[in-house]
């Protein structure tokens, strides 16, 4: 039972990730990583991970990739054709050459470390619970389930780098919102200093932007300034100025 | 057979696996049937309920009272025609509206809709022998899996709105998806109140945990010990809310404004893919109700009153107590008007989110005092007092950060609303 689903489950998480790199349109791409991520799931429900597997769902399928979409939206990347600029010259060949690299450093670490590449199980009573098997066959089901073994490692041993995360994740949205502030006064144009490893450059205006009526809007504005929600109110705003 | 279903006694006992495949599909069949019909009467019920507040008759045709009337709307979506924009992404655009269908079914699944929780009982009836919960699924998971699928119903609605090609469409999916995104944090915090309570994720052991007698009512009557009450009213408050926000229902509706956007994001939508909108739509709203009533209001639990068998006062408590939901989302839609898209937010992130962290802390103070034997009536009031008056220090505090906030950008020269 537990090979059947890791088979099914196993094939969804390849198809995903090659739908991530293979598929030319960016939405595409991010709904096979949805896919990925809930093969994962999967697999942890096979290992009897419950919580990390509702987890799995509810932060990555369901807000990390859902701000992926938001910002590809928003953006106006959301055209198969963008794919093809290449800021840096020759970064498919590096790809595929660093891609190899890893396959070899893999495979390696798997011969040397032969049936054991996952490492030690951690401490049995720290890891799952398991239904109690009685002596005449039948069995118990396990009554504290692993969310509580999680919670009691999570705040007595680790309490320490788990506060210390909650800090950093704070921190790391009061920089997001300093960067993406406006500026007092008129918005004054980025320094248009060209990176010097950017030997070819991308288009500045492509196709699909000039005819987006969602990007058009902005146009009086830089673009890079302009935050994920003040796009959204501006759009609504012009909106029902027009009407 | 694996544990690793579910917690359900039926897959731990001695019965066959013939015999759990088919107790589990006639339970797929009810659950399915039951939602399919419930949401039917919702639509009829709606639109009826709704012509009685506006004064006017409503459906009248279809049936008696117009109760066929979504059947025959039903029938009408299947015959007309299927467009696909020519903008449209057209593979997206036919999975979207299967993508926040299926949530919607899923959650159901989750929610125990009878059993006999009366005297003590523990919500098992018998089927053939085998002892089994009235609940599709009672995974270990248990209410994540509610918070999983309403946090995946989001890609429906951003999808379709995307893959539309259209101007309107996009704009209603943008406000829908952060709409969405912003509620789950205050419905997971009000959440957190449940199960600090309760203790476990699984949906049966919270609704046995509220079966019984609670508090009494200034030393009259005793209370049922239903989570609404023991927990004060606020986390539920809050949940309903956010549900309703969830939910894109009045007066949180603005991914469907027709004045500013048309349709929103199903404006391009025809024929039965707009039905599977509307559909799914609907199915929340139930599926949420009962999510509801399982999580505050004891869910099937109810006094066993005699005249029919102990086991079906399950389902009578737990439709009465859905359909009171039902009526009460059918009155705010009816009631209240639309709210502007920067006071939804301005309710959920500055007033929702912060008043259910503080809630929490209460009541994991309360919690930590009562582990350490401080529960009598004079050291809780002491405690109250100080926790209240920390509270009132700290949205102070909030409430002068968010005018100065204000006030700032009114300076720097922009508009500023409310």
């Amino acid at each position: 039972m537990e090979a059947i689903v890791f088979f099914v489950s196993a094939a969804i998480i390849l198809a995903g990730g090659l739908g991530v790199i293979v598929l030319r349109n960016p939405v595409h791409a991010a709904l096979s990583l949805v896919a990925t991520l809930f093969g994962v799931a999967v697999l942890f429900i096979d290992m009897e991970a419950y919580f990390l597997a509702a987890v799995q769902v509810i932060v990555y399928a369901g807000a990390i990739v859902v701000l992926f979409l938001f910002v590809i939206m928003l953006v106006g990347v959301d055209k198969a054709e963008d794919i093809y600029a290449e800021p840096i010259i020759k970064q498919r060949q590096f790809a595929a050459l660093a891609a190899a690299g890893m396959l070899i450093l893999v495979a390696l670490v798997g011969v040397a470390f032969a049936g054991d590449v996952t490492g030690q199980p951690s401490n049995e009573d720290m890891t799952i619970s398991r239904a109690i098997e009685n002596p005449d066959g039948t069995t118990t089901p396990a009554e504290t389930s692993n969310i509580n073994q999680l919670a009691e490692a999570l705040f007595t041993d680790y309490v320490f780098a788990f506060e210390i995360t909650a800090l950093l994740l704070t921190i790391a949205v009061v920089g997001a919102v300093v960067l993406a502030r406006r500026p007092k006064g008129d918005l004054q144009p980025l320094p248009d200093v060209e990176p010097s490893w950017a030997l070819r450059k991308p288009r500045a205006v492509t196709p699909t932007e000039a005819t987006d009526p969602s990007a058009g809007d902005d146009a009086d504005q830089d673009p890079d300034e302009t935050t994920v929600d003040q796009a959204a109110t501006d759009g609504a705003e012009t909106d029902e100025a027009k009407a | 057979m694996p544990a690793i279903f579910s917690l359900d006694p039926l897959f731990l006992g001695d019965a066959g696996n013939l015999e759990i495949l088919a107790i589990v599909l006639a339970k797929v069949v009810i659950a399915f049937a039951g939602l399919m019909v419930s949401v039917m009467l919702m639509v009829w019920w709606e639109r009826k309920f709704i012509s009685d507040l506006q004064n006017r008759i409503g459906p009248n045709r279809a049936g008696p009272f117009g109760i066929l009337q979504t059947l025959a709307d039903g029938i009408k979506l299947f015959f007309k025609e299927d467009l696909i924009p020519d903008q449209s992404d057209r593979f997206v655009f036919k999975l979207a509206p299967y993508l926040s269908l299926v949530p919607a079914f899923l959650v159901f699944a989750v929610v125990p809709i009878g059993g006999d929780f009366s005297n003590g009982g523990d919500g098992l009836i018998s089927v053939f022998g085998n002892d089994t919960y009235v609940q599709l699924a009672d995974p270990h998971i248990g209410i994540l899996f509610v918070l999983a699928m309403s946090s995946i119903a989001v890609y429906g609605i951003m999808l379709a709105g995307w893959s539309s090609g259209s101007k309107y469409p996009l704009l209603g999916s943008v406000r829908a998806s952060a709409q969405m995104v912003s509620y789950e944090a205050a419905l997971g915090l009000a959440l957190v109140a449940v199960l600090l309570k309760t203790g476990s994720l699984s949906t049966t052991t919270i609704v046995r945990e509220q079966a019984g007698e609670g508090p009494e009512f200034l030393g009259l009557f005793p209370m049922p010990d239903w989570n609404v009450i023991v927990l004060g009213v606020v986390p539920f408050i809050i949940f309903f809310i956010a549900t309703t926000a969830e939910l894109n229902r009045p007066p949180f509706d603005l991914v469907e404004a027709e004045q500013e956007i048309v349709g929103g994001f199903h404006t391009e939508y025809s024929s039965i893919r707009f039905a599977l909108f509307f559909l799914a739509e609907f199915m929340n709203v139930v599926t949420m109700s009962a999510v509801m009533v399982t999580l505050f209001f004891g869910g099937p639990a109810g006094p066993d009153l005699g005249v029919l068998p102990a086991a079906l006062w399950g389902f009578v408590w737990f439709f009465a107590k859905l359909f009171v939901f039902l009526c009460l989302f059918i009155g705010l839609r009816g009631t209240l008007p639309r709210l502007r898209y920067d006071q939804l937010m301005d309710l959920g992130w500055k007033l929702l989110i912060p008043l259910a962290l503080g809630w929490v802390l209460f009541l994991a103070t309360l919690d930590v005092f009562s582990d350490r034997g401080w529960t009598s009536g004079g050291e809780r009031l002491v405690v109250t007092g100080v926790f209240l008056a920390a509270m009132l220090v700290f949205a102070g505090l909030l409430m002068v950060a968010i005018s100065n906030g204000k006030k700032a950008r009114e300076r720097d020269g922009e508009e500023v609303f409310g």
